[in-house]
């Protein structure tokens, strides 16, 4: 059956516009049609670029990204196009400059098709903290799609564009893309600049792809990886080119059993039937024993809740946005609780104290990958949750991504590719990598795509 | 209403003095962005851009010459360095505070355990020097007779150097001449300009008073903030002192507050209660990654270190030079130079020093002849002085605002009328024309 022009992946897009099949307007034209088509009941865009089709007729096919729609998170600032982060605060926020990442993506040929919902800035893992309303699951509207980048996870699994960007602090990548049956990809903190996207918590914000496959991720990553001399803390290294990663490479996989007894059983089985099929193609196996991931959950959430109760501190409303009292409950209680843990007398027994243990959870996983070159790292701990499921739950975030909350404080890079479904509900897999080992994750990840085909079934949308 | 007495005339109480002393960097760009430093004078927020306006996504890049310096005069005070150092993030909310926190430094400051010497022999301890940023300025005024803030983001950013001495000054000449100091050694580093009356370098000192004897640090402490020249730091510390020992003889405790300082009346009046200490809520910077710096950057920086005033000073005073006049080389870089360059040429120190001293300023880098012997007939200068205080209005309140380049002016405006004239009588009759 050959595809809709919307459900094309990056690459295969570009060779259908280079090879003159199709052109960027029609791809354009296709995606925005999906949109207007399933995005009333979905919800994964805020806001819609109205000169897309323009942009689409003067793009540059040359250029790696050339003519081809990509939808970017609410929380990178975007000339032309409004950024509020999912919040009210934040409502008809016109930027004033670029981001980098979307300033990589545009110089690289890409078309922003619009802005994608997200959690209320970026605070969850469900998109039902955005001040907008809640994106739904394209595989089953009643579910949650996941989040903070919810919105850009459900476009890329709705074929509404070829590829998206989210961004993780901890799971809002990853998490999102294994309940909407996507490839989402965590690049090690420093890898790609901050510069321009809303900060949640900056010690460990990640912006990295959402694509429909792998190889798209490499494609993403090619271009928006590097140093930035407007972010002090992207890493001065050189960057790899991350599509020549090798195909076929045999590594030493570690897999963690304090990780795997947080799944769910069902979840559990497809996890242990993804590494069987690494397994198979020739990598060896070997258990592995970490820092339970329940400890990162108190580590995470003092450090985040902290940087948050700071971060927030300048949207006062005197400039811009409207006033404090359009904060929502979420981000409340997040400035609430990172204001108490900063204060005099109480910064030793929390900020200081998560701090000490983030550096053992750091100096636990540089340990472990002495004897392995990858660990098995599934994203969450089953598949997507109802809708309303975050109800009367604070830390509902905190649970969901309990999976990821270690790798994201240590910086890692990973991944999360799909692996099987549970009624009808996609299982994400997953593995962590090194600081600056994207190349390995995206070998191994390929790998695996190419052993199955999970990533190519697609909600039937109605 | 308390006078002002002179703070000898206390046996009992004795004076509890520390300072807290900024000072901009003169770096061509900003602190933690591109756009320029040097706000003086610039049409209110031309000089602005996402990073210093605390826009959404906007991130700080540390400029890597304001840190070098602010190190270089930690060293140039004595200060150890602290190899490992990091920016933190100071929490609280003020209109002229874009990103609601400003960056500094809270426990590992650049430069730390520091001190200076006085001409006594008497060591005042520096806590520390680190380093910040500048806020944005208010401005409060009236539009269309309606009252308003407004707010200047051209110095937002601004490298800033704060430099924090212990509580060690026993009296106000002891203040006076650490902060002249400190003031030259910064020009010497050419750093800043430290200009006192556009604000590049500030002022606040912390005072209280104890019972003579009494080694502990008093439970109240108050800030004044705001005094733009020495001239009157000097008289709002003892206005502040006499104030807290009239309210300490009466048996009260002065409130902790911050005071500031009303120049026609000579007094200090309250600004804001301290009562409750303030809760910055300090953290470090996350978007900025902490520093390491090696032994030998850091004894390379210490290398580059010019000759200090304290140096020149003793230099000047081994060649048989008075100190004053030592001190009134080094206050001026044109007499200092032009001292150097007369000795070169083979004059004697002496000689050289009075030639450079008593020529006004604008001639001084052509002065070089050996001329007759200055007088010192004051029926002769007297009448002079008299005429020139009285035709230049601007330079002497300058001068009473604490501008001591407005003596220079008005003692070269005499001897460009009478040449002969003694500088150091010109001066003297012009200071006490002025104060009386």
């Amino acid at each position: 059956m050959t595809k809709k022009l919307n459900e094309l992946s990056i690459i295969e897009a570009r060779d259908g516009l280079r090879t003159k099949k199709f052109s960027s307007r029609e791809l354009v034209q296709a995606c925005l049609d999906q949109i207007q088509k399933h995005d009333p009941k979905i919800h994964a865009f805020l806001a819609l670029n109205d000169q897309a089709v323009k942009q689409a007729e003067k793009a540059d096919l040359n250029l790696p990204l050339g003519g081809i729609p990509i939808a970017v998170k609410d929380n990178f600032l975007t000339i032309g196009l409004p950024t509020t982060a999912s919040s009210k605060v934040l409502e008809g926020y016109q930027p004033h400059y670029e981001s980098t990442v979307s300033k990589k993506l545009l110089a690289a040929g890409a078309i922003i098709i619009g802005k994608t919902n997200m959690d209320a800035w970026a605070h969850g893992s469900s998109t039902e903290t955005s001040d907008f309303g809640s994106t739904k699951n394209p595989w089953n509207t009643d579910y949650l799609p996941g989040g903070s980048s919810g919105g850009s996870a459900a476009s890329v699994a709705a074929d509404m564009c070829m590829a998206a960007i989210g961004s993780e602090t901890a799971g809002s990548i990853r998490q999102p893309a294994a309940w909407c049956g996507v490839t989402g990809f965590k690049p090690t903190y420093g890898r790609v600049s901050r510069y321009g996207v809303i900060a949640m918590a900056s010690s460990t914000d990640s912006p990295g792809p959402i694509t429909k496959t792998v190889t798209d991720s490499a494609e993403i990553l090619n271009i928006i990886a590097g140093n930035d001399p407007q972010d002090a803390t992207t890493s001065p290294r050189p960057i790899e080119n991350y599509l020549k990663f090798p195909s076929q490479k045999t590594y030493t996989i570690g897999v963690p059993g304090e990780y795997l007894e947080v799944l769910s059983s069902p979840a559990r089985a497809l996890i242990e039937s993804a590494v069987e099929v690494l397994k198979k193609a020739g990598h060896k196996i070997k258990t592995i024993s970490l820092i339970p991931p329940k400890y990162s959950i108190g580590v995470y959430t003092i450090l985040q809740r902290s940087e948050v109760s700071s971060n927030l501190a300048r949207f006062t409303g005197v400039r811009y946005g409207h006033d404090r009292s359009f904060f929502g409950d979420e981000a409340k209680r997040r400035i609430m609780l990172g204001t108490y843990a900063l204060s005099a007398g109480y910064y030793d027994q929390y900020y200081a104290k998560a701090q000490k243990v983030r550096t053992l959870i750091v100096t636990d996983f540089e340990k472990a990958f002495k004897d392995v070159d990858l660990i098995i790292n599934p994203p969450s701990p089953g598949p997507a949750l109802k809708v309303g499921a975050t109800e009367n739950e604070a830390m509902f975030g905190e649970m969901q991504d309990i999976l990821v909350e270690p790798s994201s404080i240590a910086g890692l890079t990973g991944i999360s590719v799909p692996c099987g479904f549970i009624d009808g509900l996609p299982v994400g897999f997953g593995f962590i990598g090194r600081q600056f080992d994207e190349t390995k994750v995206l070998s191994l990840a390929t790998q695996f795509q190419s052993l199955t085909s999970f990533h190519h079934a697609k909600p039937s949308l109605t | 209403m308390t006078t002002s007495k002179t703070i000898t005339a206390q046996p009992k109480w004795e004076l509890v003095l520390g300072f807290e002393i900024h000072a901009e960097l003169a770096t061509k760009s900003k602190m933690f962005c591109a756009c320029p430093a040097d706000h003086f004078g610039q049409e209110p927020n031309t000089q602005t851009c996402p990073v210093c306006l605390g826009l959404p996504g906007a991130l700080p890049v540390p400029n890597a010459k304001a840190i070098e310096w602010c190190i270089k005069l930690g060293q140039a005070l004595n200060c150890s360095i602290n190899l490992e150092s990091k920016f933190d993030r100071k929490n609280y909310f003020y209109p002229d505070l874009p990103k609601g926190y400003q960056i500094s430094q809270y426990d590992k400051p650049f430069c730390h355990d520091g001190y200076l010497d006085l001409a006594s022999g008497r060591r005042i301890r520096i806590t520390r020097v680190h380093m910040e940023e500048d806020t944005a300025k208010l401005q409060h005024s009236q539009i269309d007779g309606q009252k308003v803030s407004l707010i200047d983001f051209n110095r937002s950013g601004v490298p800033l150097v704060e430099i924090v001495t212990e509580p060690d000054f026993k009296t106000t000449s002891e203040s006076d001449e650490f902060l002249k100091e400190v003031q030259l050694i910064i020009r010497a580093l050419d750093i800043s300009t430290a200009d006192m009356e556009k604000g590049s370098m500030r002022l606040e000192a912390n005072i209280s008073v104890r019972p003579v004897g009494k080694k502990d640090l008093p439970e109240f402490k108050v800030e004044v903030k705001n005094v733009n020249s020495f001239r009157f730091i000097k008289k709002a510390i003892e206005f502040e002192f006499n104030r807290q020992v009239e309210l300490l003889e009466q048996g009260q405790i002065p409130s902790q507050e911050t005071r500031g300082y009303d120049e026609s009346k000579g007094v200090t009046f309250s600004q804001r209660s301290k009562e409750q200490a303030h809760d910055y809520r300090y953290f470090p910077e996350p978007d900025i990654p902490p520093f390491k710096f090696s032994q030998n950057q850091v004894n390379q920086w210490k290398q580059e270190l010019p000759i200090l005033p304290a140096q020149i000073r003793s230099q000047l005073v081994a060649s048989q030079l008075s100190s004053d006049s030592a001190s009134t080389l080094i206050a001026s870089p044109v007499r200092l130079k032009r001292y150097y360059e007369l000795i070169k040429k083979g004059l004697v120190p002496k000689k050289a020093a009075s030639l450079v001293i008593n020529a006004p300023e604008d001639k001084v880098s052509t002065i070089d002849q050996v001329q007759t012997n200055p007088t010192t007939d004051v029926s002769q200068i007297l009448p002079l002085v008299e005429k020139i205080v009285s035709e230049n209005p601007k330079a002497v309140s300058d001068f009473k605002a604490g501008k001591t380049q407005s003596l220079f002016f008005l003692v070269g405006m005499v001897k460009r009328q009478l040449p002969q004239a003694d500088a150091n009588q010109v001066r003297d009759l012009i200071t006490s024309k002025i104060s009386g």
